[in-house]
């Protein structure tokens, strides 16, 4: 730089913006204002082609003929791919082999893709991909997690954790219980569908800009598809219309197809999945069978458990393994097992490949003890609020089914303050007054906690990396592994960087994610986002801030010690200079202004075989009660109230947070009641668009919705400025949901009935429990004051 | 040629395919991507645009009224200003815009430009009105305005806030913004609305040179009538909300589309005797604001039919000719013994509604003939008409099923059922009549024996289909509990008025 940037000289203020504060996110102007782009929104070449695939119409068969040439034919069509034409690896397995990127002599799930076609419009590719003639010979599927567990069948091992007896407990254990449920998988239902854009370079490779989470494995998987060194292979996020795990491996298979096409025609070629594709192609969260069979004595404590998860994972491994193990992690929730087995399977059956959903099998895991903790207390006739009391870890009863002890008892006091502000005594007790006169119209209330761990379970995963250049304006950008989703990681790590120079967050600019910028990334996933990314970037601060400090303890004779960063200055001995005056002293004395930083999670491990470990740098926790309003004679219903206190540590952006935790509750609530995945006998998913699968629509928010955060909560352990994750814990907070509904419909039997309800818990679904629990309770129409209900 | 205006500036089509959405229009013609697909049939909002058009009540005004662009068709532009999230760049920035930054409305963002055409829209209209616009926004109105607008980020607490705020405050952006989306009144820009208001007069059409394809705008109904003569397999679109998803979900290019949107006679609304006339061009939402007048359950019905943008376009005709087995309007309107009038160039033909429907998508229409309007026999003294309307989820979903009682009772203390039809949705191949269960209640009295007696014989009278929004015992239970529920409304203040009866009452 031959003559150095003006900057104006700058009254000393306190930095604006920095960790702690509810700064905006870094895109809302653009979100306000149509201007964020998302990948169908980047200016097209001329030349773009548009990709589409055809799909199996069988779940599982053998393909004897495909005949492409009406595809091929089609006006508009510029290329036809199948997997004979992939260069390098077919298999475009996350972590185990088994995901075709087209489908080879075996077709495993009704909508797998066949071939790709690439042509001159979406709508061309697309009508011309349905043209294909496909002969195939029928084979016997596997559909459901019963019939895949009858038949041992298995994408992966099944496994246990273990601690102590538990066999022996149930057996002496003076109340046992046993019962199964059937927990129901969920769409993601991002709003920006699958979607990127490769185009080639000017060597063999190929430029990606994708909608993912995970760029790295995107990078490597098309390296790999395309048989070329990674380096090739340059690959750009800039932000997700909506993740929630659902672009954690599902947005490579596009990117891989693409790039295919891109080779066989050497023109951009843009994959954006139609809704109804995308609902048909991509995994979705798993369901779940899960059984019980508890010990507990006279007053519902805990003495053993035995528990058995198993993940409906479909056609192929995926990231299954890690999503069951989490869901045996969480299938004590906030609760001391005792003498416990935990088991889990992971179950195949022939359809779409189920995979990362925010919580990661954890709630799946968590609704089986939870239904347990109703079950107990209409067992014993206690208030379920006592019951979860009674049984969360505490110290003397604070070591997991795995090992780990829980060591921040956050839990306790959190429930009673939240039992508390929401008055839940006084709300029962009205409650219950009501539905003694309420003929149709019952009301459930609920307090539900959550427990969740924090961390990658597959130890690897726990690293990050950032890069810091500080400009001769003072300027600072940002780039770091994590990607936006929404989730205003963007925001929160720039915030981090404000802090640590003490700067105005203005100053500090983050720029889409590359993997040519910070290689060799983990997806973001686990809620592990600002935990991991921002300690890299503090990391690369702090080498840049240590090589600012060596200079002016060099130029200025002072001490370490006296040097400062405040108030958009750097203290300097008795000395201040303003922020970027500072930086061009640094820069002129011939001073590194640009660093990467990296950090890697201490202390976690977990032993696979022995099932025992650490797992977890430490828990997330956070409690709702919720209130519920039920007609028995349709089972519709709503939410009338939510109150929720959640911990997350010292916020880095307490909006932001909030903003995370309302919309966890409802996308937890959704996926506990209307939102239904239905599957045809044949294994066709029915539901491929949002007339048919529900998620909560406004009116679904509760009527009068509390969200507070947990004060003086610093996490104990050392994470950036001591916040605490806070993506996926609070999807759990909509249990209490559905613990409420369940609530409502036990009043039909003066609370000594716990009603079965396997969810999503549709209106459907609740007038089966009302059935139920009227057939408990012997009541007959008349006495009920409503109608006679047939079995639902 | 179609001649419409697009953010304030005037445009014209001609040779364009009848088949390409509003959105697709603006994204990949104009390349005007604020506005997202994401669904690309009606049902997340994303693509909400706000679309201008004469003010029938004050014709020198235009009204704004929220549409999803994914699943309207370009040709039915004519005569319209269509505004997208792209006009709103103007300083200073509109208060929607701004409330949804101060409360942290947007995560992802790509909901946001839909939920931001949605809350301007309703802003629009509020502040259309100098008295409306002093008042916070009920409650009522925000929801309904949004319920079409999906977001999977937020929870829609903070988007409600934003909209609470921003309804209070006023816009006026300043006079030095580039053209022509300048100064406080380019909604009312009086030389657009001069321009539309010559435009509605004008005939209009779309054909697309390489294919021949065709959208036909007939101004009259002695015009559509000869059209749909001479083109007997033409497409009839009146509003196209179920229409469209042909060509967006099935991917179907139609050949020939003829519009009756513009057809001034198809939307009469009037009071013939003692009868109301609907012509078949009225959209669900002249309907929200008429209907309840004489059958108040026709507000919480029409209210959970479809979303605000879908009530927008679709029309009563459209509805009836689609014969959908739900299509919530036949079966009240069967309940209601509405008479249907079709038309062709062989003259009117009158028949009951509930004559209409054969089967599954299939009705008595005959070759040229258009559906005109209904005709529904005004209530008398001791007249009730219950619509119950149940869905998986509230807002904005197709009914699993849907019951119509229309009740005549001997007197107002309501002890004795002297007629009755009850009409259901959702429970046969066709809306369709309880013939047995009318049977076994007209002339008993009316109380609970009787009802169950009624729920005796409705088991006779359906048999009706699981499917993905609920099985056949549900439907079959759910019919029968709302004769129950019918009971329980009618009879509601022998027992405590205060209670609640459906979970609509915590609304």
């Amino acid at each position: 730089m031959r003559k150095l940037p003006s900057h104006s000289a700058q009254t000393p203020t306190s930095a604006r913006g920095v960790a702690g504060k509810s700064a905006h996110h870094d895109s809302a102007w653009k979100h306000v204002s149509g201007q964020a782009r998302y990948i169908d929104d980047i200016p097209e070449a001329a030349d773009l082609l548009h990709a589409a695939v055809g799909q199996s119409s069988e779940a599982y068969a053998r393909i004897l003929s495909m005949d492409l040439s009406a595809v091929r034919e089609y006006p508009g069509v510029v290329a036809v791919v199948t997997v004979d034409d992939v260069p390098g690896h077919t298999d475009i397995g996350p972590v185990f082999p088994g995901d075709p990127v087209l489908a080879g002599d075996i077709v495993e799930y009704i909508g797998q893709p066949l071939f790709a076609v690439a042509a001159t419009s979406m709508r061309a590719a697309r009508q011309a991909a349905r043209l294909a003639k496909v002969e195939y010979e029928k084979l016997e599927p596997v559909l459901t997690t019963e019939a895949a567990l009858a038949k041992q069948f298995f994408v992966r091992p099944s496994h246990s954790q273990l601690r102590g007896d538990p066999d022996r407990a149930l057996a002496n254990a003076p109340h046992r219980l046993q019962a199964d449920m059937h927990v129901g998988g969920q769409e993601h239902f991002y709003l920006e569908g699958q979607a990127c854009l490769v185009e080639p370079t000017e060597d063999a490779g190929v430029f990606v800009h994708t909608s993912s989470q995970h760029p790295s494995e995107v990078q490597k998987l098309v390296a790999e598809v395309l048989d070329l060194p990674i380096h090739e292979i340059q690959v750009e996020v800039r932000r997700m219309g909506g993740g929630f795990g659902g672009k954690e491996t599902q947005a490579a298979p596009l990117a891989c197809i693409s790039a295919l096409l891109v080779r066989t025609t050497g023109r951009p070629v843009k994959f954006r999945m139609a809704r109804a594709d995308d609902m048909i192609q991509t995994g979705k969260r798993h369901d779940f069978y899960n059984t019980y069979d508890i010990g507990f004595d006279d007053n519902g404590l805990l003495q053993g458990a035995d528990i058995m998860v198993a993940g409906r994972c479909g056609f192929s491994p995926d990231l299954s393994d890690a999503i069951v193990d989490r869901a045996m992690f969480h299938a004590d929730n906030a609760y001391y097992l005792d003498q416990a087995r935990v088991t889990g399977h992971r179950c195949k059956t022939h359809t779409v490949s189920n995979t990362a959903f925010r919580g990661f099998g954890g709630p799946q895991g968590m609704m089986i003890i939870e239904r347990a903790m109703d079950d107990i207390a209409r067992h014993i006739g206690a208030d379920p609020l006592d019951v979860r009391k009674r049984n969360l870890y505490r110290p003397g009863r604070d070591q997991t089914h795995y090992g780990q002890t829980v060591e921040q008892h956050v839990l306790a006091e959190l429930i009673d303050s939240l039992e508390t502000s929401s008055d839940y005594r006084e709300r029962r007790t009205a409650i219950t007054a009501f539905n003694r006169r309420s003929p149709v119209i019952k009301k459930g209330i609920a307090l539900t906690p959550v427990k969740f761990g924090i961390s990658f379970t597959a130890q690897h995963l726990n690293q990050a990396g950032a890069l810091v250049h500080v400009y001769t304006d003072g300027s600072i950008h940002l780039n770091h592994g994590g990607t936006e989703m929404g989730q205003g990681l963007y925001i929160k790590v720039a915030q981090v960087v404000a802090a640590a120079f003490q700067v105005d967050l203005e100053r500090v600019k983050v720029s889409a994610t590359r993997t040519d910028k910070v290689p060799n990334t983990s997806p973001t996933a686990a809620s592990s986002g600002s935990d991991l990314n921002g300690m890299a970037a503090l990391d690369a601060c702090e080498t840049i801030k240590q090589r600012l400090v060596d200079f002016a303890v060099q130029t200025y004779k002072v001490e370490p010690g006296d040097v400062t960063f405040s108030n958009n200055q750097v203290h300097v001995g008795t000395q201040a200079f303003g922020w970027a005056e500072f930086v061009q002293q640094a820069y002129m004395a011939r001073v590194s202004l640009s660093s990467t930083g990296f950090y890697a999670t201490p202390i976690i491990y977990y032993d696979r075989e022995a099932g025992q470990g650490h797992p977890f740098l430490y828990y997330a926790n956070g409690a709702a009660c919720s209130e519920v309003v039920v007609d028995t004679l349709s089972g519709e219903y709503r939410v009338v109230r939510t109150d929720i206190l959640h911990d997350v540590g010292q916020s880095l952006n307490p909006e932001i947070d909030i903003g995370q935790i309302e919309g966890g509750f409802i996308q937890g609530m959704g996926w506990l009641t209307t939102e239904e995945l239905v599957f045809s006998d044949e294994g066709q998913l029915l539901t491929t668009g949002p007339a048919t699968y529900k998620i909560p629509a406004v009116s679904d928010a509760p009527l009068d919705f509390r969200v507070a955060l947990l004060p003086h909560s610093p996490n104990r352990e050392a994470t950036v400025f001591r916040s605490k994750a806070v993506g996926e814990p609070p999807l759990m907070l909509g249990i209490s949901v559905w613990s409420a509904l369940r609530d409502a419909v036990a009043s039909m039997a003066d609370y000594r009935f716990s009603p079965p309800l396997d969810t999503p818990a549709t209106p459907e679904r609740v007038l089966g429990a009302v059935t139920a629990t009227r057939r408990f309770a012997g009541l007959n129409d008349t006495a009920s004051g409503a109608a006679p209900c047939k079995s639902a | 040629m179609i001649e419409f205006f697009l953010n304030g500036e005037h445009q014209t089509l001609a040779n364009a395919d009848p088949n390409l959405s509003i959105l697709e229009w603006l994204r990949t013609k104009m390349r005007l991507t604020g506005t997202k697909e994401g669904c690309a049939s009606g049902d997340c909002g994303a693509c909400t645009v706000s679309i201008g058009s004469p003010d029938q009540t004050r014709p020198e005004r235009l009204r704004y009224d929220s549409i999803n662009s994914c699943i309207g068709l370009v040709g039915s532009l004519h005569g319209c200003h269509l505004v997208t999230v792209d006009a709103l760049k103007q300083e200073p920035v509109h208060p929607v815009q701004k409330a949804m930054i101060d409360c942290h409305g947007a995560q992802c963002g790509f909901c946001t430009p839909g939920i931001i055409m949605s809350l301007f829209t309703l802003h629009t209209a509020r502040h259309s009105d100098a008295l409306l616009a002093q008042q916070p926004v009920p409650d009522h109105q925000l929801l309904e305005a949004l319920a079409g607008n999906l977001c999977r980020c937020t929870g829609y607490r903070p988007i409600i806030a934003a909209g609470r705020k921003a309804c209070v405050e006023t816009w006026s952006p300043a006079a030095d913004q580039p053209q022509p989306l300048s100064g406080p009144d380019w909604l009312q820009a009086p030389d657009m609305i001069a321009a539309l208001t010559r435009m509605a007069t004008q005939r209009s059409g779309l054909e697309e040179v390489a294919t021949h394809r065709r959208y036909d705008t007939p101004l009259t109904v002695a015009e559509l009538r000869s059209l749909r003569a001479d083109h007997p397999n033409a497409r009839l679109i009146a509003g196209g909300t179920d229409l469209a998803l042909e060509i967006t979900q099935q991917l179907k290019d139609l050949e020939h589309l003829i519009a009756v949107d513009q057809v001034a006679e198809l939307k009469t609304t009037e009071i013939r005797s003692d009868a109301l006339y609907l012509g078949a061009g009225v959209t669900y939402r002249q309907m929200q604001a008429l209907l309840p007048q004489y059958w108040p359950h026709f507000a919480g019905m029409l209210e959970r039919l479809g979303s605000l943008q879908i009530r927008n376009k679709g029309t009563l005709g459209g509805n009836i000719g689609n014969a959908s087995p739900i299509g919530d309007m036949p079966p009240a309107l069967i309940a209601l013994g509405a008479e249907l009038e079709l038309d062709s160039t062989e003259g009117v033909r009158r028949l009951p509604l509930e004559s209409f429907f054969l089967d599954y998508k299939k009705t008595d229409i005959k070759p040229g003939e258009f559906i005109r309007g209904v005709t529904i026999p005004l209530p008398h003294a001791n007249d009730q008409l219950l619509l119950y309307k149940i869905s998986k989820r509230l807002d904005d979903d197709i009914s699993t099923l849907l019951g119509a009682f229309w009740l005549r009772f001997d007197d107002a203390d309501r002890t004795t059922l002297s007629d009755c039809r009850i009409a259901f949705g959702g429970m046969a191949a066709i809306p369709r009549r309880a013939q047995a269960t009318e049977k076994a209640l007209i002339g008993q009295s009316w109380d609970a024996h009787s009802i169950a007696a009624a729920v005796a014989a409705l088991a006779s009278d359906f048999q009706p289909m699981s499917d993905v929004r609920g099985s056949a015992d549900y439907r079959n239970t759910v019919a029968g509990n709302l004769l129950t529920r019918a009971l329980l409304e009618t009879t509601r203040s022998h027992t405590d008025p205060a209670l609640p009866l459906t979970v609509n009452d915590y609304a």
